[in-house]
């Protein structure tokens, strides 16, 4: 057990000093992530709406918060390919379980740091008050979707190791599409017909749609003051698919990973490459 | 008789290699190659690149799965039991594949945990190695990138050993080192196999390191391990003067011949 434990450890050791030497890029992610979601909630200020405000500020939040974490995850295996310790990564005795046990805490970790910057900075330039909004509901549905996007982080993490070039533009393909079809800024009625059953399979959507709902978006006894942000029961629907997504996302994602590592060493993938 | 450390029999590893649509090439990296290592020994594998080495090596790590042919590490077979394989070996390879933003000391902590080790009795221990490895202690806290190829591979020496393996799987750990750095790495080699008995399973390119280094020797060419024992032995057989010209005599081919890479490679 204490062995597991530093095990765990050692990934958010690992993560914590390779943020710390490339603090500037982070500061410049962070920053990045700031200003797109900025311009986007801007789009709301200019409209006079609040409420079309905050859907675009809840929609920055959540996907600042769940692309992060679904990219980190992700990107881990791809890092690891191009600094060529892949190999004694999956040479150390360490379960793939407590390996990416280990790389999604991180992620979380730094996903719940970017969306604070985002927050805090979004109140800053849009002026908005969040009295009424149901936090705790917020929390609760945004833990049970961060279980389906781990689920999805590992999945999206078995590209970089069948290739190092393809695999990581394969990963941002991926998070492109959950982008469009998840309705994050808009409607889902606004896709094309034929695109919106995907939406339906995005882990996305029903947390977007569910926290809209805490925050009081579309409800009309909301006013600029003060959010009527709906209770829990409210959001049940979404709460179980989102709880469903996740019991099945992240042993499948496990799974494929722990294939895709076995067909890897059967076809001599896992050799550094770049 | 003495214990068998790693025991390699019939083993096989072919790539297939697309070549234009639908076609394919079959690249037989390992070749029914058989060879056993003694508990305590330093064996060496010697051939050109592209004979199957890294292969070989990459096989006995478990980051490649053999397609047919039997491995068993102190008992243990591959790949049925790679968990308890992973316990018991440590592996150098030719590039020292680090963080290289880290320093040497965060590294080596990373590697240390991910072993489940307590990170101070592996920092001490790193330390020694590195000290016997003639590198000073202020060079812990340096990144990595600021290092010379020299004192990175002696980094990398110091991660495969700070877990304290009872097999040490060597991938040509002097290619590419300066000669004050590879006579330190060698003695050193030649002091751990003394002081811990730790059995080394070496590849290199070099013959005055494999006849310094290694209690036997095997040849590789193409995948298939051509002929096998003492230096003495092979200068024997080939009837050459040195091991260079047993070589060229026994597997046809020249050890110069770095530009060859194949995928065994």
């Amino acid at each position: 057990m204490e062995a597991t434990l530093r095990q765990t450890w050692a990934f958010l050791f690992r993560g914590w000093h390779i943020t710390r030497r490339y603090i500037g890029w982070v500061i410049v992610f962070n920053f990045y992530a700031l200003v797109t979601s900025a311009t986007v909630a801007l789009i709301g200020v200019a409209q006079g709406n609040y409420q079309l405000t905050l859907t675009l500020v809840v929609g920055a939040l959540l996907w600042n918060y769940l692309s992060w974490l679904y990219n980190e995850i992700a990107m881990s295996i791809a890092y690891e390919r191009w600094e060529g310790t892949l190999e004694y990564t999956f040479m150390a005795p360490v379960s793939r379980g407590v390996h990416l046990l280990g790389v999604s805490l991180f992620s979380l970790l730094n996903s719940i740091v970017t969306s604070i910057v985002v927050l805090v900075g979004l109140m800053l330039f849009t002026n908005l008050h969040l009295r009424g909004v149901n936090f705790l509901g917020v929390l609760v549905v945004l833990a049970v979707s961060t279980v389906a996007f781990v689920g999805l982080g590992l999945f999206a993490a078995i590209f970089p190791v069948m290739s190092a070039e393809r695999g990581a533009e394969a990963t941002h393909i991926f998070q492109g599409s959950l982008l469009l079809v998840s309705g994050v800024y808009y409607e889902i009625e606004v896709l094309p017909r034929w695109l919106q059953p995907l939406s339906t399979v995005s882990p996305a959507t029903y947390t977007l749609s569910a926290c809209r709902k805490l925050f009081g978006v579309g409800n009309p006894n909301s006013t600029p003051e003060h959010l009527a942000g709906a209770p829990l029961s409210a959001v049940t629907h979404e709460l179980l698919i989102l709880a469903v997504m996740g019991a099945i996302l992240l042993p499948l994602g496990l799974w494929a990973f722990v294939r895709i590592e076995a067909w890897a060493k059967k076809t001599g993938k896992l050799k550094r490459t770049g | 008789m003495q214990k068998q450390a790693i025991q390699v029999r019939n083993l096989r590893k072919c790539f297939r290699k697309r070549n234009g649509f639908r076609k394919s090439a079959e690249l037989w990296a390992v070749d029914d190659v058989s060879f056993s290592v003694a508990q305590g020994e330093t064996y060496g594998l010697l051939g050109p690149n592209g004979s199957g080495k890294s292969s070989l090596i990459r096989i006995l790590s478990t980051l490649l799965t053999a397609d047919s042919g039997v491995v068993s590490m102190l008992g243990y077979e591959l790949p049925a039991q790679q968990e308890q394989v992973r316990r018991i070996i440590g592996r150098v390879s030719v590039d020292a594949a680090f963080y290289k933003k880290l320093s040497a000391r965060e590294n080596l902590l990373y590697t240390a945990l991910l072993y489940g080790q307590k990170p101070r009795e592996a920092e001490r221990r790193a330390m020694d190695i590195l000290e016997q490895l003639g590198m000073e202690n202020a060079k812990f806290s340096t990144p990595l990138e600021e290092m010379s190829r020299g004192m990175q591979q002696k980094i990398s020496i110091a991660r495969a050993l700070m877990i304290n393996p009872p097999l040490l799987l060597l991938d040509e750990p002097t290619t590419g080192l300066d000669p004050k750095s590879r006579r330190d790495v060698q003695s050193f080699l030649e002091d751990l196999q003394r002081r811990e008995g730790t059995t080394i399973l070496l590849t290199t390119h070099d013959m005055a390191e494999a006849e310094r280094l290694c209690v036997r020797i095997g040849f590789l060419a193409h995948g298939k391990l051509v002929a096998e024992g003492t230096a003495a032995d092979l200068k024997r057989i080939a009837g050459g003067a040195t091991l260079d010209d047993a070589f060229i005599a026994l597997t046809g081919e020249e050890l110069a011949n770095e530009e060859l890479v194949g995928v065994g490679d």
